[in-house]
């Protein structure tokens, strides 16, 4: 065990898969020398030389593309895109090429590609810089779609998405980046494809994933002061969903509260609230509440507070499925 | 078919240059700057305002006051140069660098900084001032450029031979963008339809980390051959260079010549952003040789050799001084953004919605100050 920041279990992770397997590597704009603008890929390019990481010319879809025929020849390719609000030149060779090829070739050719994202608000920073796109992704047959939430996540989801032969968006929560936490690299219990109880709590279940997990934390504790005991579940994977904890903590508490940066419209909530009415209509107390960002493009840096989720809204949100 | 194509060094690739590193004039066989020793001291002039702007922003930004700034340190000849050369009928799409070519556009500096205070998005009206909004997206302002280049056509103000009539666009962008998808598609696109549009290229040598050499092959100048239209390289240190071949490639374009590309030699001398730390990629060596090569330095040499008054530059001081003591307080009083007046900017007519979601967060507001209250 040891204490390190997002960012450094995320470098320590990606340091582990280009150990473990030649075939992996590490594309991106200023992923080299610089190491990253976050610093994630630090010393890496040293440590693996520059045919392992390497600095990409400035263009994602080339970033993106060029990765697809590196895994035709059997390459598993890490691809960094900088920032959340570049990715969308490479949108069309990920929705495209990357999420079908499996099923373009009947299943023949696989793409074990980590497309991973910087994303989310909060760090005051300018337009494209802060944007959550995760939904555009989960929504897309064929993409596997992952957020981290703490260190230790960070590291093993790292590794675990370099391992598996899907193709993986991973989205990171920037702003949590320089949060430290424990780190436990021999060992994890927790798989890709599953969803975790982070908190336990018998009123009210909070649905959260990367950035949002802390301010549910928060807020849990919050409400703790006033003797309500909310239940906090990291949901880790948006595509697959694993909504066999959140049902079974609905089934308990019959409230629900789910939390994201990105907009409300078709954003995540949109889908868990629709599973809910399916798996577990008769044990909902109240509507499934949403805490999300407006359906605005993000605004100017010094008024995200106001945009993003905190621990007001969320707990204005439990007030308002306990008022049923 | 065994012999290959050999490396195209960068550094020997001839450019256009009218004003050495001395002050000293040049002349060469295709370009000339047309105007006389009061224009360049007009020129000096925006040169040393604009880096004035430019140092004062990052100086608001190492004290809070702004969250991030992109200096343009270095670049200031490229960026005066090509923008006194446009015409008010013409329009330029700047990427997030171009704070000269905004002066130039007649825009007032403290326009530029709100959006990196966090406090607005972009400041002016594009159309008013023929000055698009800060294209931060790499590449993506290149075809902009193209497509508003395609509407003067369509309008029939380009090869009329009217001078008051005839317009063209200037895209700027950087080397990194010349790797964008959008670019080279821009580039292919003007082409075919003759577009009227420069494509002005400022090679500060870097993006962010990776040197131009991570970008091209070649130097980027040769790019536009194999498009079909014209390239040209110009010292994008000297401001008469820019300002001639700027205007030559503008007047090619308004007569109905189609695209051309500029490729202006200059140097990032500062960090990519404030966030940036170029020690981590870059030697100060390479820096001092480029600081040799500054853009006001040879404007003033040339200027004092030809006679110029000292109380010219000692006014110039002032001024400079004066726009930056405004900059700091203007930038200091602008207003905060209150997130309610962005929801009415998001659509020309705003649908229900979103009207609600404006009303759930003005109730969730109005909350806090029943509680106060």
């Amino acid at each position: 065990m040891s204490t390190m920041t997002m960012a450094a279990a995320l470098n320590a992770g990606l340091r582990a898969a280009l150990e473990s397997d030649e075939h992996v590597l590490i594309m991106g704009e200023d992923v080299g020398r610089l190491g990253g603008v976050f610093r994630v890929t630090d010393g890496l390019q040293k440590d693996f030389g520059e045919s392992r990481v390497m600095d990409t010319p400035l263009a994602e879809s080339a970033i993106v593309g060029t990765a697809v025929g590196l895994a035709f020849r059997g390459y598993r390719p890490i691809v960094e895109i900088q920032f959340d609000g570049f990715v969308y030149p490479a949108y069309d060779q990920i929705v495209s090429q990357v999420a079908k090829l499996h099923h373009r070739t009947a299943g023949r050719t696989r793409m074990p590609i980590v497309i991973r994202i910087p994303f989310g608000g909060g760090i005051g920073a300018i337009e494209h810089h802060s944007e959550s796109p995760e939904a555009q992704f989960a929504m897309t047959a064929g993409l596997k779609v992952l957020s981290c939430s703490d260190p230790h996540d960070a590291y093993w989801m790292v590794r675990q998405a370099v391992a598996s032969d899907d193709p993986v968006v991973l989205m990171e929560p920037k702003r949590r980046y320089w949060d430290a936490g424990e780190v436990d690299t021999d060992t994890t219990t927790l798989g890709l494809w599953s969803s975790q109880v982070r908190r336990s709590g018998r009123d009210v279940t909070l649905v959260a994933y990367g950035p949002m997990v802390r301010t549910c934390l928060e807020a849990a504790e919050a409400a703790q002061e006033d003797g309500r005991e909310l239940e906090v579940i990291d949901l880790r994977t948006l595509s697959p969903l694993d909504l066999g904890p959140v049902v079974e903590s609905v089934r308990r508490t019959g409230r629900v509260v789910v939390v994201h940066e990105a907009s409300r419209t078709l954003g995540l909530g949109a889908e868990v609230a629709a599973r809910l009415g399916e798996e577990c209509f008769f044990s909902l107390e109240a509507p499934v509440e949403r805490v999300t960002g407006y359906d605005l493009p993000y605004p100017p840096s010094r008024a995200e507070d106001d945009f993003l989720p905190g621990i007001d809204r969320i707990l204005d949100a439990v007030d308002r499925t306990m008022a049923i | 078919m065994s012999t290959p194509i050999p490396d195209r060094i960068d550094a020997e690739e001839p450019f256009v240059q009218l004003l050495t590193p001395a002050g000293e004039r040049v002349t060469h066989p295709d370009f000339a700057y047309g105007g006389d020793l009061d224009d360049i001291r007009g020129l000096y002039r925006d040169l040393v305002l604009a880096r004035r702007i430019d140092t004062e922003a990052f100086a608001l930004q190492r004290h809070g006051e702004l969250g991030l700034w992109p200096p343009s340190l270095g670049q200031e000849a490229a960026q005066i140069g090509s923008g006194r050369a446009l015409r008010p009928q013409d329009f330029a799409f700047p990427s997030y660098r171009e704070h000269g070519v905004a002066w130039c556009r007649g825009i007032d500096p403290v326009q530029l900084l709100g959006m990196f205070r966090g406090s607005e998005m972009s400041g002016w009206d594009a159309a008013e001032h023929g000055y698009g909004p800060p294209s931060i997206v790499i590449g993506a302002q290149v075809l902009h450029a193209t497509g508003y280049a395609m509407g003067l056509q369509l309008d029939g103000v380009v090869g009329t031979g009217d001078a008051e009539r005839d317009a063209a666009v200037i895209a700027y962008f950087g080397d990194g963008a010349t790797s964008q998808g959008d670019t080279n598609e821009a580039f292919d696109w003007a082409a075919v339809h003759h577009a009227p549009v420069v494509f002005f290229c400022q090679n500060n040598q870097y993006a962010i980390s990776a040197p131009v050499a991570r970008q091209s092959r070649v130097p980027i100048v040769r790019r536009a051959e194999g498009f079909g239209f014209r390239g040209l390289r110009v010292d994008g240190n000297d401001v008469l260079a820019c300002h001639a071949v700027t205007s030559a490639a503008l007047q090619v374009a308004r007569g109905g010549g189609g695209p051309v590309l500029v490729e202006a030699v200059t140097y990032r001398m500062g960090a990519h952003t404030t966030s940036d730390d170029p020690s981590r990629y870059r030697d100060a060596s390479e820096v001092e040789a480029w600081r040799a090569k500054d853009p006001l330095d040879r404007v003033r040499r040339h200027l004092e050799a030809q006679g110029t008054a000292s109380s010219f530059f000692e006014g110039l001081d002032t001024e400079a001084e004066a726009l930056g003591t405004r900059l700091r307080e203007v930038c200091r009083a602008l207003p905060e953004p209150v997130l309610a007046d962005q929801f009415d900017r998001v659509f020309v007519e705003t649908p229900p919605d979103l009207v609600a979601h404006r009303e759930e967060h003005l109730a969730f507001r109005a909350s806090f100050e029943e509680v106060v209250a």
